[in-house]
């Protein structure tokens, strides 16, 4: 098994992991906190590939992986601040009881 | 692959595994830390040091906190009595399993014309630096915007409403 095949392999299982999570689970906290594990498996792709790929000097995998990263910590903030907005307006993180779009 | 590499992968995978599964909230969000802690380490063993301390700074120092934060704010930290899995679990799992069952397949079918470069690429500060500022200085200004607006919209969605408004 190559390394990148093994990274790739690593990636997809933490993929699936954070999906099931996000899935899965009742509290609004945790499924945010799934989809940010899918994010870092796609983030571990990028690097991966960019370390195996050819031109790792153009630096593409690198770049894409840290304008990932900045735009995954946009997404915690604006989504764990909805999560405050949600639990003051129900008391409750319970992603089942959510199930109104009327305030 | 190396011992080293199966070692912080299946640290990783636990971590991550544990933050989805356990049921005390705040359990998750310490092993959720694990797991970020694994990939930063995973990024350092792949020679991407900037992206490692990238990672360790920005998950560990800014989202875990965020994470911990929200659960301190929501009263999450009370384990539910109920199941903590939602009425759709058994799907949901389904569905991961199958997505996981097409990744692997998929890597392995193609693992055969994958480039395989072995000698380390440079990527120090100072490069990553200059091709920031250089060839991606347009997606540079975007995230700079975008993080901008994400920070006072956050700010703005969780303030406090006023009473009759």
């Amino acid at each position: 098994m190559t390394p990148l095949t093994a990274h790739l392999l690593v990636a997809a299982l933490l993929f699936s992991i954070g999906l099931a999570g996000a899935l899965t689970r009742r509290n609004a906290i945790l499924v945010l906190i799934g989809i940010e594990l899918m994010l870092n498996a796609a983030n571990l792709n990028f690097i991966a590939f960019w370390r195996y790929g050819p031109h790792p000097e153009a630096l593409t995998g690198m770049m894409f992986a840290i304008f990932s990263i900045a735009v995954a910590a946009a997404e915690a903030a604006v989504g764990l601040g909805l999560v405050i907005a949600i639990h003051r307006h129900l008391h409750s993180t319970d992603l089942d009881q959510m199930n109104r779009m009327k305030g | 692959m190396s011992i080293v590499f199966w070692f912080i992968s299946a640290i990783t995978i636990a971590g991550a595994l544990f933050a989805v599964i356990l049921k005390n909230t705040v359990h998750c969000a310490l092993a959720l830390t694990v797991a970020f802690a694994g990939l930063a380490l995973l990024f350092l063993g792949l020679d991407a040091q900037f992206a490692g301390f990238t990672e360790i700074m920005v998950y560990i120092g800014a989202v875990a906190i965020l994470v911990v934060f929200a659960i301190l704010l929501t009263r999450g930290s009370e384990t539910p009595k109920g199941s903590v899995y939602s009425r759709y679990s058994l799907t949901g799992l389904v569905a991961a399993a199958g997505v996981f069952a097409v990744f692997g397949w998929t890597v392995l079918e193609s693992a055969r014309s994958f480039p395989n470069v072995q000698e380390t690429p440079s990527a120090t500060a100072k490069e990553i630096g200059y091709a920031l500022v250089g060839r991606y200085v347009l997606p540079l200004e975007i995230v700079a915007l975008l993080l901008t607006v994400a920070t006072i919209g956050a700010v703005i969605v969780a303030m406090h409403e006023k009473e009759g408004k």
